[in-house]
């Protein structure tokens, strides 16, 4: 019997020869990505008695969900950050100005290969799928256990093959894709299992599309969203890691729980309307939806690509008076290559505000929070009641090309018929 | 933070809660820089406001489908807070199950829970067997009992337990050991 990726993933780093659904297996973690939690791992480390990280070489920390300290408490955490990163020798520790968005970071660093087994300290660890590396998140406290011994339980999932055909219009996003799966059926269909994105649209698709389907695999309840390596990938990786890597990819024979397949060429851009990800309408039937604030950026939508073709957009034009754009780059090398292309000038004549590489208002803790009653379209991936401030405020999701089309009508607009 | 230790069999009072109930609602954003006390004072303020001032020591939650959806955060941690004993839900996110497995907070997915239980009722479940049962109406579904794995975690009361102990037990490391 084949097997399918993350089976061939789990068993290579379980030891094993061949691992099947429903198996639990120990594994090794090729990657630990801790986040900005090192804090707490610095802490418990100390009250617990552990005095070194498994492998200091394979733990990435760097702090993005409150960047640069919004306040005292957060700016002790980071002292914390930079003492763990110091006294445990990790080798690849990214402070403010020097990474970004974790999600962005490591793939742009080469810390992620195809075919690796990573565990991150955010929901999102799902977006490495994108490279062929099986990703998924953890949380404290069991990342003292990761970080401690380099090993974690899994239950080997089973696997959905989920086959994109036809092409994409022009103007409409991977991301357009990941909520249009996510409308059609629902926050929960991955749950506990792997799914794998394959087919003709895939293969066309930019990697910057096929990150933000494998980043919000998570939002229907995957623990793995996997692409299959290809030319694209490796042009990527290419100058970024000297590691050897072996890809993976289904056998014919694999099992799999179940089969999609979704033609895109008909798809127009999509909103998840508030409260829910599942909440999916087609963005021209939202016309008379009015917003307060835009937000482009985040682990989902704050690539160069998504900052580049809301510049498109909005060059040598103003965003609607009574509205607020708030952009943040994903990563540093997202803001250098936005800065040298002219990206980032064209949305700053826009009126557009360019804050720092972090997650921003995306997760609610510090910077760009709305108000009760105000409404925000957003490039991010969750659009729950309060997820970026006040309860009595709303979350439109959207591509790029959407959020930049509605910061200039000030209203929800399809970017076609601009 | 008080640490729900698994008892096996745990009963008390119900609290409803419907699909996708996320982890945002649990352990709101906006609310993240306080202590657990006043982090837990929020629980919920987004989607059922008063539940926090409301709920008491040894209510139970059943919940919906994707119970626990969402961000990674430590959500259960304001559950334990509130002194909440377990979750029963249709199902959870994987996330919000590893999560509140390694705090050791109970929970367990029980496709067709949400149903035999009106708001209010006594819920007893069994971590032993599986059974969940409203002592109200006498309706009772089974479930699978948790993984072996994840028993044995919720059983040492968390994975922090179960590291305390081992690095406890080694020569030159942990406190207990120390001279």
């Amino acid at each position: 019997m084949g097997k399918t990726m993350a089976e061939k993933i789990l068993a290579r780093a379980a030891g094993l020869q061949a691992v099947s659904p429903g198996q639990y297996v120990t594994a090794r973690l090729d990657l630990l990505m801790v986040g900005d939690f090192s804090a707490e791992i610095y802490d418990a480390f100390r009250d617990i008695g552990i005095s070194s990280v498994w492998d200091p070489s394979k733990v990435v920390a760097l702090v993005d969900h409150e960047v640069p300290a919004p306040n005292v408490k957060v700016a002790e955490q980071d002292k914390k950050r930079r003492a763990f990163a110091r006294e445990f020798g990790i080798a690849h520790w990214y402070d403010v100005g020097r990474g970004g968005i974790c999600h962005q970071v490591l793939p742009e660093h080469g810390h992620v290969l195809p075919g690796s087994l990573i565990v991150g300290c955010d929901s999102h660890t799902t977006s490495y799928g994108a490279f062929n590396a099986a990703g998924t998140g953890i949380q404290v406290p069991e990342v003292y256990w990761a970080a401690a011994k380099g090993e974690l339980w899994f239950q080997v999932p089973e696997t959905i093959r989920f086959e994109i055909t036809g092409t994409l219009a022009p103007m409409v996003m991977g991301k357009d894709v990941i909520l249009q799966i996510a409308g059609a059926y629902g926050t929960d269909f991955a749950l506990y299992k792997s799914i794998e994105f394959v087919g003709e649209a895939v293969k066309e698709m930019s990697l910057s599309g096929r990150w933000a389907i494998a980043n919000m695999g998570v939002e229907v309840g995957a623990k793995f969203a996997l692409f299959e390596c290809d030319e694209k990938t490796l042009e990527f990786l290419r100058g970024r890691t000297r590691e050897s890597f072996i890809p993976v990819e289904s056998d014919n024979d694999a099992e799999f729980e179940s089969r999609y397949c979704m033609d895109v060429s008909d798809l127009q851009p999509q909103v998840a309307c508030p409260h829910d990800v599942e909440n999916v309408q087609d963005a021209r039937g939202l016309s008379d939806i009015s917003i307060n604030q835009a937000f482009l950026g985040s682990c989902t939508g704050g690539r160069l690509e998504d900052l580049a073709i809301a510049a498109d957009i909005l060059r040598g034009k103003k965003i609607a008076p009574h509205v607020r754009l708030i952009v943040m780059p994903a990563s540093q090398e997202v803001y250098r290559d936005a800065l040298s292309s002219g990206v980032l000038q064209t949305l700053v004549e826009a009126d557009a505000s360019i804050g720092p590489c972090s997650c921003g208002p995306c997760v609610g803790y510090h910077s760009g929070l709305l108000a009760a009653g105000e409404r925000c379209i957003s490039s991010s991936n969750r659009n729950f009641k309060g997820r970026m401030g006040s309860p009595d405020s709303e979350v439109y999701l959207a591509s790029p090309a959407t959020v930049a089309a509605s910061a200039l009508t000030g209203h929800i607009t399809d970017p076609r018929l601009l | 933070m008080s640490n729900t230790v698994f008892q096996g069999v745990l009963s008390g009072r119900v609290w409803k809660f419907g699909d996708n109930t996320t982890t945002d609602y649990i352990m709101p954003g906006f609310a993240h820089s306080g202590t657990a006390a006043e982090m837990a004072k929020f629980c919920m303020y987004a989607n059922r406001p008063g539940f926090a001032a409301e709920a008491r020591p040894g209510d139970i939650i059943i919940g919906g489908r994707n119970f626990g959806c969402g961000s990674s955060r430590p959500a259960s941690r304001n559950l334990q807070t509130l002194g909440i004993t377990c979750v029963i839900a249709e199902s959870l996110s994987r996330l919000f199950f590893r999560s509140a497995i390694n705090l050791g907070f109970p929970v367990l997915p029980c496709p067709g829970v949400y149903e035999i239980f009106e708001e209010g009722d006594t819920a007893q479940v069994d971590f032993r067997t599986g059974e969940v049962r409203n002592l109200d109406s006498g309706a009772a579904v089974q479930t699978h009992t948790l993984p072996e794995i994840a028993a044995r975690i919720l059983e040492a009361g968390g994975v922090v337990e179960l590291l305390r102990r081992e690095y406890a037990a080694r020569p030159g490391h942990g406190r207990q050991t120390s001279p």
